[in-house]
């Protein structure tokens, strides 16, 4: 009996964890959510001229989670890779416009998704808003800078968006999530053709009443593959080769046309 | 049909490469010229970003050239000796051209660059060619044509040290122009992604009295060993050589040069001048409009690399 007491102050903190469990999985336990990519890998070959990857989310709700007044709402945040963008402003030197001011962003993600089943404003509160940065005018204020300058970098954080933006990079809609059943939704995650290669991360949260009420993230990867990724890694790690290989088929194909449009 | 160039990482319509190639390989038939002028700013205007432009159209140069140098070599219209000394010249500018490229490209002002080299050198060009064709024009309605070559008359530049005698040609002149303008001719074709026969054929004619026989078979040697070092450094030192846009420029341009070719036949000598000088103003112009006009974005971007870059 003694021994086992001196023995308490080391079970301690094992047994508070699992009484504090205990406490919490009795008590009001969230909802999870369940998601589930399309593909996870999508691939570009030589007719590419965009993709589209599919989400579908499940909520997951057991016996003794607590049920909420509102629908619930969903939110799927997709970044490309990430790139180093130089923004640069056009001024009007004598009679030219060349290049001046510009503004160098180190982290920029070459793709951006906010999609949603509602607008943002309906979905989140507005603390929580600004806390998870959802949506584009989250994404400006992310953008990390290199060369702070006083104010000046929020216009070219701003044209940065718009630009990728008019190209169909940065998309931003209300109805990019779409509830089949109350708790079944899907959403389609539409790359344009000049989305680049790379590691795709896909956030997936789920709101209800104002609230986050779960998180869940995946990712897909856009690849060349085959032809295009043999050329693409051949330009890169031997380019001497590559070059040679390029000038030798030139010559080629100048030696053929001479040969079959000769006309003397 | 969509395309997916593998270096420039894009998306291109199939059939308006092709016609582009066609239409760009028709004029240069027409003229007797590479094209790259032409076609270098139609693919930048389509989207494609500068480097690979630039870089990918000296293999649809390479090509053209193969086939009309060879076919002026079996004509026997080469002074090798000649084109020897031009690619000397040409191949050390090829080089500070990839060179500079690159840097420009590090730099961020590589767009502007090309605009600007644009912009001088064909309205320069077109303008004094223009010049050249009005004049001659004028003086043939009265009747008497101006005389080629004059006996014991000799600009000051051919007399320089370094006399070389080139039999082919019938010249006995210093090398030290010729050096020159190929080393400009390789630098301009580098950063432009263009042959620069447009500039060399006249300056040969010209300036060198080389014969016009014999004129453009050796341009195109030069500019076929000029563009072969670019293509290579290009692939090199910027990585932008885009092999699928190369061989739909090729074959575009290969089919479009024999019908041009043809159509040459029935076209008068100072007409074509005429034409071609218009021509290299008008696109000098276009990039100048670039320049001059204000702009509807003033804001540009470009990515510098890819991945987050560490800040220190």
């Amino acid at each position: 009996m003694i021994r086992s007491l001196a023995l308490l102050p080391a079970l301690l903190p094992a047994l508070l964890l699992v009484l504090a469990s205990a406490v919490l999985g009795t008590g009001a336990r969230a909802e999870s959510l369940v998601t589930s990519l399309s593909s996870h890998q999508v691939a570009i070959t030589s007719n590419y001229t965009g993709s589209q990857v599919v989400l579908f989310g499940a909520v997951r709700r057991d016996a003794q989670t607590i049920s909420r007044t509102g629908p619930y709402q969903a939110a799927v945040i997709v970044r490309g890779p990430m790139q180093t963008v130089t923004v640069r402003l056009r001024e009007e030197r004598g009679f030219l416009w060349i290049n001046g001011e510009q503004q160098k962003f180190a982290n920029v993600p070459a793709f951006y998704a906010a999609l949603t089943s509602a607008p943002l404003d309906e979905i989140a509160a507005p603390a929580l808003r600004d806390r998870l940065a959802v949506g584009l005018d989250g994404l400006g204020r992310d953008i990390g800078d290199t060369v702070a300058r006083g104010g000046r970098e929020a216009t070219f954080r701003e044209a940065l968006v718009r630009l990728k933006r008019r190209l169909g990079l940065y998309v931003e809609s209300d109805r990019g999530v779409t509830f089949m059943t109350p708790e079944i939704f899907r959403s389609a995650i539409v790359l344009p053709a000049d989305s680049p290669p790379g590691n795709y991360e896909v956030e997936v949260m789920l709101f209800a009443d104002g609230s986050l009420l779960a998180v869940d993230r995946t990712n897909f990867e856009l690849v060349k593959i085959g032809f295009e990724q043999r050329i693409t890694a051949l330009a890169e790690n031997q380019s001497l080769v590559y070059g040679l290989g390029t000038a030798g088929t030139a010559i080629f194909l100048g030696w053929l046309a001479s040969v079959v449009f000769r006309r003397d | 049909m969509s395309i997916y160039l593998p270096v420039a990482e894009m998306t291109v319509s199939l059939f308006t490469i092709l016609g582009l190639g066609a239409a760009v390989g028709f004029i240069s038939g027409l003229f007797g010229i590479g094209g790259g002028f032409l076609m270098t700013p139609l693919l930048i205007f389509l989207g494609i970003p500068p480097a690979v432009a630039v870089a990918t159209q000296t293999a649809q140069i390479v090509a053209s050239s193969t086939t009309s140098g060879l076919a002026a070599l079996r004509r026997r219209a080469i002074d090798l000796k000649l084109g020897g000394v031009l690619v000397a010249g040409g191949l050390v500018g090829t080089a500070l051209g990839v060179w500079l490229f690159a840097a420009a490209r590090r730099a961020g002002q590589l767009d502007l660059l090309i605009v600007v080299s644009y912009v001088t050198l064909f309205t320069v060009v077109g303008s004094l060619m223009l010049r050249e064709s009005i004049r001659e024009f004028l003086q043939s309605r009265k009747g008497k044509p101006r005389p080629r070559r004059r006996a014991g008359e000799h600009p000051a530049y051919l007399g320089l040290p370094l006399r070389m005698r080139f039999p082919r040609s019938k010249l006995y002149v210093s090398v030290i122009p010729l050096w020159g303008i190929a080393m400009f001719i390789g630098f301009a074709g580098a950063m432009l992604g263009i042959g620069g026969g447009f500039i060399l054929v006249p300056a040969l004619l010209y300036m060198f009295k080389v014969p016009t026989n014999i004129v453009v078979g050796t341009s195109q040697f030069q500019i076929l060993c000029t563009t072969l070092a670019a293509l290579v450094l290009h692939a090199v030192a910027n990585q932008a050589v885009d092999l699928v846009l190369a061989l739909m420029l090729i074959v575009g341009g290969v089919f479009g040069a024999q019908f041009g070719a043809r159509a040459s036949a029935n076209l008068r000598a100072d007409v074509f001048r005429f034409l071609l000088a218009l021509l290299i103003l008008g696109v000098g112009l276009r990039f100048a409009v670039e320049l001059v006009v204000q702009p509807d974005e003033l804001f540009s971007l470009s990515i510098t690399q890819v991945g987050a870059e560490a800040v220190e």
